[in-house]
């Protein structure tokens, strides 16, 4: 296969801060280094693009000295954490800003999609905008039209064609913004993103369609989801970034377990900060860090397969003796509705007495959660009901739509999954 | 072993060549011209009662109260036309230029969201502004041929002749002034954004240092050079002149216009290329 893309050296620098009256002293004094023949000064200060630390300069490279080559017919799928740089590398690649150093090559059209319905004219009914957009995404009059019936009907508004887009549900002209780009004949499609709209019906038909694209081998997709799961099913190569570089390239599923057990931020360690507002505590104890595991020990994990079990891991700071408490987990949505309830009434009904120190609690939980994004719910009460403390969404968790066998991958209408509340409360002291 | 030369449909690198135009992917891009001049048209007066009679009711309007202040108060001059006429011309075609320039002088601060996603030649969108107020000038050139030919038929004063045929070069000279000029504050005001408060009422100033609402004939003639300098004065003065009769016609300045307008649009081409690559970066 031949390469299609060849990306050489792209580095590129950002300014932080605002743009105001002192912005023009630095302004002339690069233009007057580039004058003389000279290295722009504020190049040299840049640093790294690590947004949880405070750096000294004001310049930034978001990205730095990327290399890579994309063959005719892959489907590479770029993931990394908020602001690794995946969206600046796209926008690179798609022409909407130029690198700061290094080039570009490309065979065949390129389209990018960072944006479903960009241009739609509020005013301008379905009809008019399909013309619309699919001119600003770089196709001609004459092939939107011969495509125009197909594209209605895969969006699914033929009734509502001829009505202003104003007047349309914020999901339909979503749909109708990915059905005109859908029926894009470019060459190489840059995707972001876009799946992480609509309901979950249109994700599988979008992904449906991407996979369509693809299939023939003539077509190259690239494509930057946080979803893993629509980036294993789709893509055929995977690239993480790091801090706007590339940490790793090649196999997807190895891409993605890179990312999931990577170093995480201070943020994603589970660590709950002793400051933090309190609804309810009564300052006889504290839960210091809670951390998911899988079952086979691999620590702080926020992604989990279908139908694997996990271990919750808790961190307890006793501050005054305890004679009579209650740990209780729960899991829940993020939106707040609790699905799973265990607490350590199992172990002792009277409540387990706990001095002043450190103690180390875990609890294995072997419920088959539909896939989704969920979240951890921590209580510690004494037997007649006070709390002591009470922690919501303290850890946030997904459920991939794949499964360890790949037999067992998550099916609609035929999977289910299921509440189980035989776990056991483990607490020893630390 | 031979290497083999590899052939790219697309290279991207840092900077821009200075003059590159790239009119092939203009061409692509025609469709897209037509759309926006489609979408600029048909969305101005949606939701609105009166519809496109809006495109008639302001230079109506304008040319009442300017007859009202400047002719009935103030008394100008209107060198023997009538003046509803008199100033009807002026604001027509005054206001072409003025909306060609205003309009594209926000083109990256306005279409920035649309820029941030995908790419096409930019320049597609200042072109297809100066057409779609082609168009507007054309509905409002109607309204100016119904009342000329009411005063043309009344009225003895009005003497059209052969430099009436001028007049597609004039609006041509217009519009590329206007586009010039609006690209070139258009790339200047990406980053600081000072001259776009300038805009508004410079157009505003502008129009009083142009023959307008006043002949140039009015002006005493050690005063007129500084008109001259004007490259509209050439224009709108040949307009008068070539529909009306009176005014004045110079070969020479209005050589000078096209010439100046001709630089402005280059200088315009030139700084919008540059500030395009990296204007998504500063907007």
């Amino acid at each position: 296969m031949s390469t299609v893309i060849k990306v050489e050296n792209i580095s590129k620098l950002y300014r932080l801060g605002e743009i105001g009256t002192g912005t023009l002293a630095r302004d002339i004094n690069s233009w007057w280094a580039g004058f003389r023949g000279k290295e722009d000064p504020n190049k040299k200060i840049a640093e790294k693009n690590d947004r949880s630390k405070k750096g000294n300069s004001e310049y930034v490279w978001s990205l730095k000295d990327i290399n890579f080559e994309v063959k005719q017919g892959e489907i590479l799928g770029i993931i990394g954490k908020n602001g690794a740089g995946k969206s600046t590398l796209l926008k690179v690649l798609s022409r909407i800003t130029s690198p700061t150093t290094g080039s570009i090559k490309a065979k065949g059209r390129i389209a990018s999609l960072l944006e479903v319905g960009t241009g739609f004219h509020p005013d301008l009914t379905g009809r008019d905008n399909i013309y619309l957009n699919g001119a600003i995404l770089g196709m001609r009059k004459a092939e939107i039209k011969q495509k125009f019936d197909e594209i209605v009907d895969f969006a699914g508004i033929a009734r509502y064609v001829d009505t202003p887009v104003k007047r349309y549900s914020s999901g339909m002209s979503v749909r109708l913004g990915f059905a005109v780009a859908a029926y894009l004949e470019a060459e190489i499609l840059i995707v972001d993103e876009v799946l992480a709209v609509g309901d979950v019906e249109f994700q599988s038909k979008a992904i449906g369609k991407m996979q369509d694209i693809s299939s023939d081998g003539r077509r190259t997709v690239l494509f930057v989801s946080h979803n893993m799961s629509a980036v294993k099913s789709l893509c055929t190569k995977g690239m993480l970034i790091k801090q706007g570089m590339v940490e790793y390239m090649g196999d997807v599923s190895a891409t993605i377990d890179r990312y999931l057990t990577g170093d995480n931020d201070m943020a994603d360690t589970g660590i709950i900060p002793v400051n933090l507002p309190r609804q309810y505590w009564t300052g006889e104890a504290r839960f210091l860090k809670v951390t998911l595991s899988d079952t086979l020990g691999s620590e702080k994990k926020i992604d989990f397969y279908y139908r694997s079990s996990f271990v919750v891991n808790i961190e307890l700071e006793v501050l005054r003796d305890i004679q009579d408490a209650i740990v209780s987990i729960m899991v829940g949505t993020i939106d707040g509705v609790k699905i799973l309830y265990v607490d350590s009434t199992k172990e002792s009904a009277k409540g387990l007495v706990l001095k002043e120190g450190k103690y180390h609690i875990s609890a294995e939980i072997n419920t088959h959660l539909l896939p989704g994004t969920y979240s951890i719910y921590l209580g510690l009460n004494h037997t007649d009901g006070r709390t002591i403390e009470w922690l919501e969404r303290v850890y946030d968790f997904s459920v991939l739509k794949s499964s360890v066998e790949s037999d067992e991958h998550y099916r609609w209408r035929e999977s289910y999954g299921f509440v189980l509340n035989d776990s056991l409360i483990e607490i020893s002291e630390k | 072993m031979s290497e083999q030369i590899e052939k790219w449909d697309l290279e991207i690198h840092p900077k821009n060549s200075l003059l590159k135009l790239n009119l092939s992917e203009m061409w692509h891009h025609r469709d897209l011209v037509l759309m926006f001049v489609k979408r600029d048209f048909s969305t101005v007066y949606k939701q609105t009662i009166l519809g496109p009679l809006w495109f008639f009711i302001q230079p109506i309007l304008t040319t009442l109260m300017f007859s009202v202040v400047f002719g009935s108060i103030a008394k100008l001059p209107t060198d023997g036309i009538p003046q509803v006429l008199f100033y009807l011309s002026g604001i027509t075609i005054w206001n072409y230029f003025s909306d060609c320039l205003i309009s594209t002088s926000d083109t990256f601060i306005k279409n920035s969201n649309i820029f941030g996603k995908v790419y096409f030649p930019r320049l597609v969108v200042p072109i297809s502004v100066v057409i779609s107020n082609l168009m507007k000038l054309g509905v409002q050139m109607s309204l100016f041929l119904v009342v000329y030919f009411y005063y043309l038929i009344t009225s003895d004063k009005i003497h059209p002749n052969s430099i009436l045929f001028l007049f597609p070069l004039l609006i041509v000279v217009m519009g590329i002034m206007g586009l010039g000029s609006g690209l070139i504050i258009s790339a200047l005001t990406t980053k600081y954004r000072d001259l776009r408060f300038l805009i508004t009422f410079g157009v505003q100033l502008l129009m009083y240092a142009t023959p307008v609402i006043y002949p140039l004939s009015s002006i005493t003639s050690q005063k007129r050079w500084i008109m001259e300098l004007n490259p509209m004065t050439a224009v709108i003065e040949t307009f008068k002149y070539g529909f009306l009769g009176k005014g004045t016609f110079s070969v020479m300045s209005l050589v000078i216009s096209a010439v100046v307008s001709i630089l402005l649009l280059l200088i315009g081409v030139f700084i919008f290329n540059k500030v395009e690559k990296k204007f998504m970066d500063i907007v």
